[in-house]
């Protein structure tokens, strides 16, 4: 599997000896004064990960506070409409906080506490993680800094007055941007600073090793649902998983049981933006896109660049996707061929959440959005016994400021 | 050439290249050698300097807005060494605009601007196995950098792999002014003594001459950065040069002669 991504590996970065190494990719390039505190988190996360009661209570908190198991839901009207693959939709939009953010800050909150930690920081970029943060921060009575992009804040300013009603302190952070990237360097500053009463919650698969391999854990609960629900729906597996990636931590929830199964296609689809220029997107994967492989935040991954390696500006319009690097175990996904990756543009999102709004009754994230988008232009194209599930990450009310600029709708528009 | 202090302590000034400019840069590195630098930080703009505090952050900005890139950074290494032949030069960069260069191409062309060593911010030593193996190839001195927070094991790894002087870290945090030595930085520098004869140089908060002075009681070297960024910051880019000389001259008040 490494195979490609080793061939494409420059000389300084290490092949996958070192601990967190998906192929190449991920590993460990941080500030040395964060290290003990990594080494330290590693080490209480595998203990808790041999830790029966650790799960027992994770387990139970997902199920009676965060309402899992989600439904799998098929979109009947969808399907429909489309004319083509039987579609599913997962829907981690009816967690508790909108979106499937939750199950790994709980997760990580746990962890925490169980190390001792009293400070909790995030960073967050829609809004979703710092919500899901200052939910379980205010669960546990635990003091919570939210770190978010001024842009980020003012177009997802809903979630912003939710963080400060469930008790979280938010801080803008100006520099960049301010998006997500640099909210990141900032909650990492924040960290470096303040390492032995700070546990810093990560929300995407992303960043140094273990945060990528344990905020996948924590979102593994994803994939292992549908592959229990669909064998009861329809006596098979997919033929097709699809989620939105921005750092990729619902995509790497969606796809991981599924891995082994070289019969289910998986499909991650990033932000195409309003155009194919540098500067224009967030699809990191894209052919000429300008994103090539690089250390951004603690990991090795593709990452949005200039040819001198200084980062790239990026656009969306879901700011949940709007970053420049993306999860390690996406980018060995890729090279290896085992997950595809597209992209879809920010009309193609937007019309996307209107469809399904008008087809289902469900309001999607914009990031979401993305995935259903992929699935507008998938569907029509293959049989109708073919399964499709599309992983809904999260729900839309968070974007209902930006939709309102963007639709334009008015009362002439007929419904579907 | 080894790196050499010829006071203790010794000083090493960091620069942000390309803020304000190159020219000036490069003049103002000649300056602080005059007055007393042992070691030039060159440190080459990046995007994101999430170990940086707000100080060098703008520089940081300023410069990679003016399109300063890496190959500037050596261009103006070159002639830094061509100036001064005698101080050490070392080069502290973010680690991704090294990988896109490629670190032996990159290795190669600071060996030829004349650079002594290398410090890349986040590059680890259990990370380090192919950078450490072309820093050798080439001649050139990696420095890591030691954190209070590093174990004694981290600490011997980070000195057995370190050449030409080992940068300890004064305190927990981003790089910035204070107002008093932190009272992690002894502790820190006794313990990395026990595994290493090469210098210790100390920086993070470093930034005036009581701090210069205090620094010289325990370690061999004091680094100051944010302190000279900051004075740039405040300073029209034609005084620029005579101003750093002049306060790198006042830091040398709590030098000793060696």
């Amino acid at each position: 599997m490494g195979t490609t991504a080793s061939m494409t590996r420059p000389a300084g970065v290490a092949a996958n000896s070192t601990p967190g190494r998906f192929g190449a990719y991920g590993g460990r390039y941080v500030p040395e004064t964060l290290m003990a505190a990594l080494l330290e988190l590693d080490a209480a996360y595998a203990e808790a990960q041999a830790d029966a009661a650790f799960h027992a209570e994770l387990d139970g908190l997902l199920k009676d506070y965060c309402g899992r198991p989600t439904p799998l839901y098929f979109a009947k009207r969808l399907t429909e409409t489309l004319g083509g693959a039987k579609i599913y939709l997962k829907r981690e939009d009816l967690l508790h906080t909108g979106a499937h953010k939750i199950n790994n800050a709980l997760g990580q909150v746990m962890l925490a506490r169980r190390m001792g930690k009293q400070r909790i920081i995030a960073e967050t970029g829609a809004g979703q993680h710092g919500v899901a943060t200052a939910t379980v921060c205010a669960l546990f009575g635990l003091e919570c800094v939210v770190y978010m992009g001024e842009e980020d804040m003012r177009r997802q300013e809903l979630n912003v007055f939710r963080m400060r009603l469930l008790g979280a302190e938010v801080r803008g952070v100006a520099s960049g941007s301010a998006t997500l990237k640099d909210a990141i360097n900032e909650a990492m500053r924040d960290w470096v600073t303040n390492v032995r009463s700070t546990f810093y919650i990560l929300g995407s698969a992303l960043g140094s090793h273990p945060y990528p391999t344990m905020v996948r854990d924590f979102q593994r609960v994803i994939s292992k649902e549908m592959k229990r629900q669909i064998l009861e729906h329809e006596g098979r597996l997919p033929d097709t998983v699809i989620a939105c990636v921005g750092g990729g931590s619902n995509a790497i929830g969606a796809f991981y049981e599924f891995l082994p199964e070289p019969n289910v296609a998986l499909i991650g689809v990033e932000a195409g933006g309003r155009g194919t220029a540098l500067g224009e997107h967030a699809a990191r994967f894209a052919p000429n896109g300008g994103g090539v492989p690089g250390v951004l935040q603690g990991t090795y991954s593709y990452v949005l660049q200039d040819a001198a390696g200084q980062i790239a500006a990026t656009h969306s319009v879901s700011a949940g996707l709007d970053y420049a690097s993306v999860g390690p175990e996406h980018a060995m996904l890729h090279d290896s061929g085992r997950a595809t990756y597209t992209s879809a543009t920010d009309d193609e999102a937007l019309e996307a959440v209107k469809v399904l709004s008008r087809t289902e009754g469900i309001i999607p994230a914009l990031e979401s959005a993305h995935a259903i988008a992929e699935v507008m232009k998938l569907a029509p194209k293959v049989g109708k016994e073919k399964i499709v599930i599309v992983n809904v990450s999260g729900r839309g009310d968070k974007d209902i400021g930006i939709l309102t600029r963007e639709m334009k709708l008015d009362g002439a528009e007929v419904r579907r | 050439m080894p790196i050499r202090f010829s006071k203790r302590p010794g000083l090493v000034i960091y620069f942000t290249a390309g803020d304000p400019d190159l020219a000036t840069t490069c003049e103002m590195a000649i300056a602080a050698i005059d007055n007393g630098a042992d070691v030039i930080e060159l440190g080459v703009p990046f995007s994101d300097p999430l170990a940086d505090g707000p100080v060098i952050q703008r520089a940081s900005e300023r410069a990679v807005a003016k399109g300063t890139r890496l190959t500037d950074v050596l261009r103006i290494c070159r002639e830094i060494r061509a100036a001064r032949a005698e101080a050490g030069i070392i080069l502290f960069s973010y680690l991704n605009p090294v990988l896109q260069m490629g670190l032996e191409k990159f290795a190669k062309a600071a060996k030829e601007a004349g650079a002594d060593g290398v410090l890349l911010t986040d590059m680890i030593v259990e990370e380090a196995e192919e950078y450490l193996k072309v820093m050798h190839a080439t001649g050139l001195m990696p420095v890591f950098l030691a954190a209070p927070t590093s174990p004694d094991e981290r600490l011997k790894a980070i000195a057995e792999n370190s050449q030409g002087f080992v940068y300890a870290i004064s305190r927990v945090g981003i790089t910035g002014t204070q107002t008093e030595l932190a009272s992690d930085a002894k502790g820190l520098v006794e313990r990395l003594r026990k595994f290493t004869k090469l210098p210790i140089a100390l920086g993070f908060g470093v930034s005036t001459p009581g701090h210069v002075r205090a620094v010289g009681e325990f370690a061999d070297a004091a680094v100051v950065g944010s302190a000279i960024v900051g004075l740039i910051e405040k300073t029209p880019a034609t005084e620029a040069p005579r101003a750093v000389g002049e306060f790198v001259r006042s830091l040398c008040g709590g030098v000793k002669s060696a």
